[in-house]
């Protein structure tokens, strides 16, 4: 089974390795609008630091979800996803070989990137720290609920719009206590409670979603 | 040994085929005719069990196979008509790949053999991309070599696009299958030279006329 998640992983990696473009999308995405945030509302330094977590985290949060239309189709599209199916390992295995490749990919560089945009915001060091962690608990959970949300959508004709309007919902609460944590810290309250909501959203995610995931898959596919 | 009970099958209005029964033992050919649209690739989509039938229901060992799907995956290979192949990935990787997920083992020496027997041995390190459409169809192909254990076969139109020296060497391997006692489902609109203990027929548009009839 570990092997077969292996092989996923390494197979979306290696195709996202040989097709660079699309993942320096999403990061460009999150780069951009975050960076343009400072130029159009001023260089006032409290008022840039109230705005820094939630302008980060909408950012991520976007740029998350613009990725989500490459998790499955492509798969369809060229048969892999049947082959999947049939692949005589649990597809929930496959699925979490497939979230977990997505988050490398899409989440992972936008944590990397974070510190230095929030320099951008002037936020000190701790309230950084704390961005970090929370973009590191709560990436993971916007990658496996975007995958329930990518599978129900599979092969449907303008799935891009029905993707948002399914999985923004469910993001809303991350959003929320993720940009909170950050605030928390900046008004001196600490940040732990937020941070272990998080986990606990992450915790519910991963058991859930790719169960939820592998369910939709096999109903687009009929 | 695959059994078929009164299979039917729709799709959004219209019913494409209803109280199919058969048997399939090892040994054995089952070559699915009709007209097009008459309901072949969903009749092999049923038998994989990526398509519930409407009615009905498919046994494989006296079990029916949507209880036990992994256990029922391990014993099938399906090539439909996509071939399922990642263009950017070369030809020994796409086969690394599907091997890997089939639970066979994945090392690079005998996926060259298998892309050797189908002849696109030259393009193993290449992206798929970049091979003709019948190239293609000879990587993913190349699955069958690698998968003699593997008992029961399921191909969708396996001959097309493919060349003369193609078609004959799937027939060998088609025809070794039936003799180590595997069993083989295909739909074709050419005639199949492989010699089987018993070549079974169904043809979709006789079976809807007949019941119609009656």
């Amino acid at each position: 089974m570990i092997r077969a998640l292996g092989w996923v992983l390494r197979r979306d990696l290696l195709l996202v390795f040989r097709r660079r473009g699309d993942v320096v999308n999403a990061l460009v995405f999150f780069v951009i609008v975050v960076s343009l945030f400072p130029l159009g509302v001023g260089a006032e330094a409290s008022q840039l630091r109230n705005m820094a977590p939630g302008v980060l985290w909408v950012a991520a949060l976007l740029a998350c979800m613009l990725s989500l239309a490459r998790l499955f189709a492509p798969d369809h599209q060229d048969g892999t996803l049947e082959q999947m199916l049939l692949a005589g390992e649990p597809l929930v295995i496959l699925v979490m070989g497939k979230v977990i490749a997505h988050w490398l990919v899409s989440g992972l560089p936008l944590v990397l990137m974070a510190p230095l945009l929030g320099l951008q915001f002037d936020l000190p060091g701790d309230a950084l720290a704390v961005l970090c962690v929370s973009l590191l608990i709560g990436t993971p959970v916007l990658s496996l609920i975007g995958a329930v949300g990518a599978a129900l959508t599979l092969g449907v004709r303008g799935s891009g719009a029905l993707v948002a309007l399914l999985v923004l919902p469910l993001y809303v609460p991350v959003l929320i206590f993720g940009a909170g944590s950050v605030g928390a810290t900046a008004a001196g309250t600490g940040a732990e409670a937020h941070l272990l909501l998080l986990g606990g959203f992450l915790a519910l995610a991963l058991v859930l979603a790719p169960w939820a995931s592998a369910a939709a898959l096999r109903i687009a596919m009929e | 040994m695959l059994e078929a009970r009164h299979l039917e099958c729709t799709r959004g209005e219209r019913r494409l085929f209803r109280d199919l029964s058969f048997k399939l033992g090892g040994g054995q050919l089952l070559r699915v005719a009709g007209a097009n649209g008459s309901g072949k690739t969903s009749l092999l989509r049923i038998m994989c069990g990526l398509l519930a039938p409407s009615a009905g229901e498919l046994r494989w060992r006296g079990r029916p196979i949507r209880a036990e799907r992994e256990e029922y995956s391990r014993n099938l290979v399906f090539i439909g008509h996509l071939n399922a192949l990642k263009d950017d990935l070369t030809a020994l990787e796409n086969l690394q790949v599907t091997a890997a997920l089939g639970g066979m083992p994945a090392d690079a020496e005998r996926m060259l053999a298998a892309l050797d027997r189908f002849g696109v041995a030259h393009c193993a390190e290449l992206p798929t991309k970049i091979l003709s459409q019948g190239q293609r169809r000879r990587v993913a192909l190349a699955r069958l070599a690698l998968s003699p254990a593997v008992p029961l076969w399921i191909l969708d139109e396996p001959f097309s696009a493919l060349d003369v020296g193609a078609v004959s060497e799937l027939e060998r391997l088609l025809a070794a299958h039936i003799a180590s006692g595997g069993m083989v489902v295909l739909t074709t609109h050419q005639e199949v030279q492989v010699v089987a203990h018993a070549v079974l027929r169904i043809d979709l548009d006789v079976h809807t006329a007949a019941l119609l009839a009656a």
